[in-house]
């Protein structure tokens, strides 16, 4: 029987049944709900962990650092400006290659404020060395955060798991919440190799010379990359045990014969997949689960038969254009005949991405063959002339 | 050591007695710090007293650089190195872990001054006030060493950096020596203390007061750097021996934020003995008024210290700057 | 689907109207959503909050446009630009008013139904806290679910003495109206 909660309760729950022993965050719109849900499961003797109120989102993803490497499973959350204040902490716990699995309640970046959804902020830290998950829908985000704890720990890798800040967190929906005995089985209880241990003292974060500095990155690559497979199994093996399956990488909806795909990452997919079947629009939804480790292969193998692929995010690099859209064309430039890309950024601090975007979309591709990129929602109206 | 069976007795030697116990080596030698580095020696004495069960978060800097060029490490004790800003952050996070699972060990958390006074100061006030069982340690060597000598807010007034030269219009810093130990007080933390590397009885005796306390402790080792200050390495101990006995260092003890002891200074010396010593304070000794001003303003400084913490001492005491580092010929011994 | 829309104030529990109502109908077996437009409106700002009831899972997250019922928790908020924006033909408007439904026709052109669910909270739970009135006048004009299903959703939240306060207006705020008031209109209109 599902429960009705929203998105940031159920999170909370997520976590506690992963049964960290740390957990350290620093509340930011729209992750605080995430971190007050856990402070009262706490507070009310529901799960057990030493529940660290930091300073600062720097500090709190130090914490969690030093509480993975004291031996310690650990959790974290943050969105938009507190990503960015904990980018230089990312970096170095993913470079030091440890466990670690943190929610991204996805936000728009400074300035303008907006406190709303977009992708941004998960975008500015994409190579940091992090795996990157992005959930379609709250019950994704539940059992993505489990999955997310079997895959760090198998690779050694930290995981986010990006969830759309207020889109997904404060939205109430029906939403199974698995046993504690489902979580136990398919997360085992962890002992990290590189613990700091005065039995066994070991050196950690020590400086590295130019002699071995590029061996240190040529494993982390290869790390991340062969994370794909834990990720694939860690989804395989959540489905037999719950019955819900995300596809592992990405996820497919539509027909297989269709020539226009259109690919997306996070909650817009949703909304999407509704309007392809209201409008029985004939175009293939492709959806990345993995953005870290990049799903090269799969992704090529998606977009086998497609003339059109439109990719539609929540993010941009200013003066570049799309940031998933030049990953996805350079992807597939690879195939023997590649579709034309189309790149558009659609939904950029908390725009309402309604269920005429799909319609809207394959209208303007036809009308303007070739688009390399634009923010598609744009309102020209609303621009001073010299920028229309 | 001899048994006696028939009077159930032991006998032992007096040299067996006087011979000391090998003390714990938790910084190893054979590292890379510079003759002379006062920060190195500071470790080494912390560590002798924290023992081993301990582990240590160390922000980036000098004695983070020197000690552990991978693959070679100089820590016999868990260590890690994250960032620059986070030593604070980072104990906290270890300690919280170790409490989660039911576990004794100390931890430890080593910066500089840059680490603590400035740009880790946020996450240092951070683990303070949210009572983390840890002894933060400040290896205070008045200036960002570790990338070639630039000012930071523990750079004693008038002191010569790269960033804070002398000039037609400058006298080196312009600004204060942040009171650091003050403001760490501040946070009603059960001990904060300074010591120097002048004084290793005084220095091994505040570890192990602070080693036994639960909760957030602080240590602010003042320790010369013969690079930064312009010294030879062979004067290390001198010259911050004198920058204890000028007043300019003073030695105190502060437990809930109350001043509850301090190093009382038998025969305070003139600051100029102190400044003379050493490359940055080279401009002060021109023929120039602002110079001279800057002189009479750092003896005021010292001056006043000595009135503050009331460092003038007593006549001859065996515990002041001149008696605590004396072998003790009676026996008595505080480390 | 159903779509909803409820128009209040910050601080009127207008979220904690929309999280109840598809609370609801999610242990009724139905699919539901709720989320608030999102925004940092402080206290007496007029918020938006969203529900779509469903006997299919609800994928998508865009918000409600074409309202097919406006909740309405403050009757000034019909001088707000847009309340009324998107609401289809045969859409319905809820409002938390003390005037009677012609005077409200008059003035705004269009039928409502008022209930003076303030002053019911009032009387009842001894709060100027309109949402539980409202709700349950919208179950009983609708019959999207029985009143009960309130009650058992307002069981999750509160106990005691206060829950006993609650069934009461949900009892007294119920009877105000005809069990699918609207849907009987509906279909008389349909017939004539």
């Amino acid at each position: 029987m599902p429960q009705a909660l929203e998105g940031s309760q159920a999170l909370a729950y997520a976590v506690a049944l992963c049964r960290p022993q740390v957990v350290s965050a620093y509340p930011i719109t729209p992750q605080t709900h995430i971190v007050e849900n856990i402070s009262k499961l706490v507070a009310d003797g529901k799960f057990q962990c030493e529940f660290v109120s930091v300073e600062s989102e720097f500090s709190a993803a130090s914490v969690a650092f030093g509480a993975v490497m004291a031996g310690s499973r650990a959790y974290t959350a943050s969105a938009s400006q507190g990503i960015l204040l904990m980018a230089e902490v990312l970096y170095n716990i993913a470079g030091t290659r440890v466990p670690l699995v943190m929610t991204c309640a996805n936000r728009a970046v400074s300035a303008p404020l907006s406190i709303w959804n977009d992708q941004q902020d998960s975008m500015a830290v994409r190579d940091a060395g992090w795996i990157q998950l992005y959930c379609a829908d709250n019950q994704e985000a539940v059992d993505t955060t489990i999955q997310a704890y079997l895959i760090s720990e198998r690779c050694e890798l930290p995981v986010m798991v990006c969830v759309d800040g207020f889109t997904l967190t404060h939205t109430l929906e029906p939403l199974e919440i698995p046993s504690q005995e489902q979580v136990d089985g398919f997360l085992p209880p962890y002992h990290f190799a590189r613990t700091l241990d005065p039995a066994r003292p070991i050196s950690s974060g020590t400086l590295v010379s130019p002699d071995h500095f590029s061996e240190a990155r040529h494993s982390h690559h290869q790390a991340l990359l062969k994370a794909a497979a834990e990720i694939i199994a860690a989804d395989d093996a959540w489905a037999a045990l719950s019955g819900r399956h995300y596809g592992g990488l990405l996820q497919q909806e539509g027909p297989e014969d269709a020539t226009i795909g259109v690919l997306t990452m996070g909650s817009i997919f949703g909304t999407l997949a509704e309007a392809r079947e209201e409008g029985n629009h004939a175009v293939r939804l492709i959806r990345l689960r993995a953005f870290r480790p990049f799903p090269v292969d799969a992704l090529q193998a998606a977009a086998a038969g497609l003339k059109k692929l439109v990719v539609l995010e929540r993010a941009l690099s200013p003066g570049g254009g799309g940031i998933l859209g030049s990953e996805v064309r350079a992807a597939l430039s690879e195939l023997e005949q590649p579709p034309a890309i189309y790149s558009y950024a659609v939904g950029l601090g908390g725009r309402d991405v309604p269920l005429s975007l799909l319609g809207a979309v394959l209208e303007r591709i036809e009308e303007r063959p070739g688009e390399r990129f634009a923010i598609f929602d744009v309102e020209v109206e609303k621009l001073p002339h010299e920028d229309r | 050591m001899k048994r006696d069976e028939a009077s159930n007795s032991i006998a032992i030697k007096v040299a067996e007695l006087r011979r000391r116990p090998h003390r714990f080596q938790g910084l190893a030698s054979g590292h890379r710090a510079c003759l002379g580095c006062g920060e190195a020696l500071a470790a080494r004495l912390v560590m002798e007293a924290a023992g081993p069960d301990v582990m240590i978060a160390n922000a980036t800097g000098c004695l983070e650089i020197f000690t552990t060029p991978w693959p070679e490490s100089a820590w016999r004790v868990p260590w890690m190195h994250s960032l620059f800003e986070n030593a604070g952050a980072i104990a906290a996070g270890m300690e919280a872990a170790l409490k989660a699972q039911g576990k004794t060990t100390k931890v430890l958390s080593f910066a500089g001054d840059g680490g603590t006074f400035d740009i880790g100061f946020q996450s240092l006030s951070g683990m303070m006030e949210r009572g983390h069982n840890v002894l933060y340690v400040c290896y205070d060597n008045e200036a960002y060493m570790n990338t070639g000598i630039q000012r930071s807010s523990s750079t004693p007034h008038a002191a010569m950096t790269t960033t804070s030269p002398p000039g037609a219009e400058r006298m080196g810093k312009r600004h204060l020596k942040k009171d650091i130990v003050s403001i760490v007080a501040a946070h009603h933390i059960p001990y904060a203390a300074t010591t120097s590397v002048a004084f290793p009885t005084d220095l091994r005796k505040k570890v192990r007061r602070a080693m036994e306390i639960e909760g957030p402790t602080f240590l602010q080792i003042h320790s010369p750097c013969p690079l930064g200050w312009g010294t030879e390495g062979e004067e290390s101990i001198a010259v911050g021996r004198l920058a204890v006995e000028t007043g300019l260092f003073p030695i105190i003890e502060l437990e809930r934020g109350q001043l509850t002891g301090v190093l009382p200074i038998r025969e305070p010396k003139p600051v100029i003995d102190y400044l003379k010593a050493q490359g940055r304070f080279r401009h002060l000794f021109q023929d120039h008024y602002k110079a001279r001003e800057e002189l009479e303003h750092l003896q005021a400084l010292a001056d006043h210290n000595i009135a503050t913490f009331g460092l003038a001492g007593q006549g001859v005491d065996r515990h002041d700057s001149s008696g605590i580092n004396r072998v003790q010929r009676e026996g008595v011994r505080s480390a | 689907m159903l779509n909803v829309r409820i128009h209040g104030r910050g601080g009127q529990g207008n979220v904690v109207a929309a999280y109840l109502l598809a609370t609801a109908a999610i242990e009724k077996g139905l699919y539901a959503q709720a989320f608030p437009a999102f925004g940092a409106e402080r206290r007496g700002a007029p918020v938006i909050a969203f529900v779509r009831l469903s006997q299919r899972p609800v994928r998508r997250r865009d918000q409600v446009r074409t309202p097919d019922y406006l909740i309405i928790q403050d009757q000034a908020l019909l001088h707000v630009p847009g309340v009324l924006d998107g609401l289809a033909e045969e859409g319905r408007i809820l409002i938390n008013s003390g005037r009677s439904a012609e005077e409200l026709e008059e003035e705004f052109s269009r039928p409502m139904t008022p209930i003076p669910a303030t002053a019911l909270a009032k009387e009842h739970l001894g709060r100027p806290v309109p949402n539980t009135a409202l709700l349950a006048a919208f179950f009983t004009l609708t019959e999207v679910l029985p009143v009960e299903a309130l009650v058992d959703s307002l069981a999750g939240r509160f106990k005691g003495k206060v829950l006993e306060k609650n069934q009461q207006l949900i009892a007294a705020a119920a009877g105000y109206f005809a069990v699918g008031a609207w849907n009987k209109e509906q279909q008389h209109a349909a017939s004539a």
